[in-house]
């Protein structure tokens, strides 16, 4: 085998194996989307995030415009108080939206439903969002279905 | 009851005895790579013999493991309606196990075997002894350019295994089976996180597996007993302690890095 060929042959080999993981990086895993930290966040207090992760997406309209950026738990309130980053071009949301924790069909993963008020001001870096509403959590959906239930009977 | 003890003894001292000695030359190979950069020509010449002539049974794997992975997958998931998620499927699985431990399984048969024999024949027909003789140290010349080689195809090898693989998932998901087209490749880049999976699956594992089975492979050719029957016997070891390696090792990297 001679040399030129051998280096040909190694070129390609290499050439291929960077063009792979260019396309696992680009096609495969979700670097073309996320585009780095850089939007502005905010702030908001849930009773129960239920099964809310960091990253999970924040979307108005079901159009996804940020994602979840740290979840911790607030213990003079007792509640959990989630940071959300929104991307830049979205800086048109009204300062008195709300936000309610919502689940992507039935077994589906948690995400972040934003509903725009009516304010003329738009949330800034470091707001906070005052009207929210807790994921559901089905036992106590049950129970109160049954408590319902129960208090119908004896009526 | 003596003999016997001292048999086992005689194993163990032999066991730690070429753990030794496999340490030592690691440290011996290192340091002979390190000189090697101005020579790089020895290694893409190794690199020619064990990363390109196995990319044929790195591609002709990887597309029929990816459609293997896309037809049970889908045989699965359409139970529950979630045949869109295949995508997901087939790249997490291909990403964090699958490709990286299947590369370097086929790595360690294909090209670790041919390195031990290699290395194993020269010793045998005394081509090391014959380079020291010249003042060409062996370790630089044979050992070293191979090691290296090998280091650098692993990754590759791994990467495009497992980009294949997702091709080979999508051509049985989506051209044979019917899944939609958008919801695989959304659904894949929506779930699939390029530090976790792109990086610390397939580039650091393989990393690691390149690392281990080059090593084993060219230890156990420069330690092997001179003779033909030495020869098959190193080559024989050096496949089965490389694959058992891989996947012991692979359990450890999985448990260090997606275990939260």
């Amino acid at each position: 085998m001679n040399t030129r060929t051998v280096e040909i042959g190694v070129g390609v080999f290499v050439a291929l194996g960077f063009a792979a993981l260019l396309m696992l990086a680009m096609r495969v895993s979700n670097l073309a989307e996320s585009g780095g930290g850089h939007g502005y966040s905010v702030v908001a207090h849930f009773d129960n995030v239920g099964g809310l992760k960091v990253r999970s997406p924040v979307t108005i309209a079901g159009v996804r415009v940020g994602r979840v950026s740290d979840i911790r738990y607030d213990s003079e309130h007792y509640v959990a108080a989630v940071t959300m980053s929104i991307e830049p071009q979205f800086d048109r949301i009204p300062a008195d939206s709300s936000a309610s924790v919502l689940t992507a069909g039935l077994l589906g993963e948690q995400y972040i439903g934003l509903e725009p008020g009516g304010d003329e001001t738009s949330l800034k870096d470091g707001d906070e969002i005052k009207f929210t509403q807790s994921a559901l959590v089905l036992e106590q959906v049950v129970g109160q279905f049954l408590f319902s239930k129960a208090s119908e009977g004896s009526k | 009851m003596t003999g016997s003890l001292a048999a086992l003894g005689r194993w163990a001292i032999g066991v730690f005895g070429r753990l030794g000695r496999g340490h030592l030359f690691l440290l011996q190979v290192l340091g002979a790579s390190a000189t090697l950069l101005p020579r790089f020509g020895l290694v893409v010449a190794q690199i020619w013999s064990v990363g390109v002539l196995s990319l044929l049974i790195i591609i002709v794997a990887g597309t029929f493991v990816g459609m293997v992975l896309g037809l049970q997958g889908y045989n699965t998931l359409v139970d529950f309606g979630a045949e869109e998620s295949l995508g997901v499927a087939v790249a997490k699985s291909l990403t964090r196990e699958l490709g990286p431990v299947i590369a370097a399984l086929l790595f360690a048969g294909r090209a670790g075997s041919a390195l031990t024999a290699e290395i194993g024949l020269m010793k045998a027909t005394e081509q090391l002894e014959g380079m020291e003789m010249m003042a060409v140290d062996p370790l630089r010349r044979v050992v070293a350019p191979r090691f290296l080689a090998g280091l650098i195809a692993m990754p590759l090898l791994a990467a495009i295994f497992t980009a294949i693989g997702v091709l080979g998932g999508y051509f049985v998901g989506v051209g044979l089976l019917g899944v939609d087209d958008g919801a695989f490749w959304s659904q894949m880049q929506a779930k699939v996180e390029l530090m976790d999976d792109v990086v610390n699956g397939v580039v650091v594992k393989s990393l690691v597996f390149g690392w281990v089975v080059t090593w084993i492979a060219v230890f156990e050719g420069y330690d092997c007993v001179p003779t033909s029957e030495g020869v098959g016997k190193a080559t024989t070891r050096t496949v089965v302690h490389s694959s058992l390696a891989v996947l012991g090792l692979d359990f450890v990297l999985t448990a260090l890095m997606f275990n939260q």
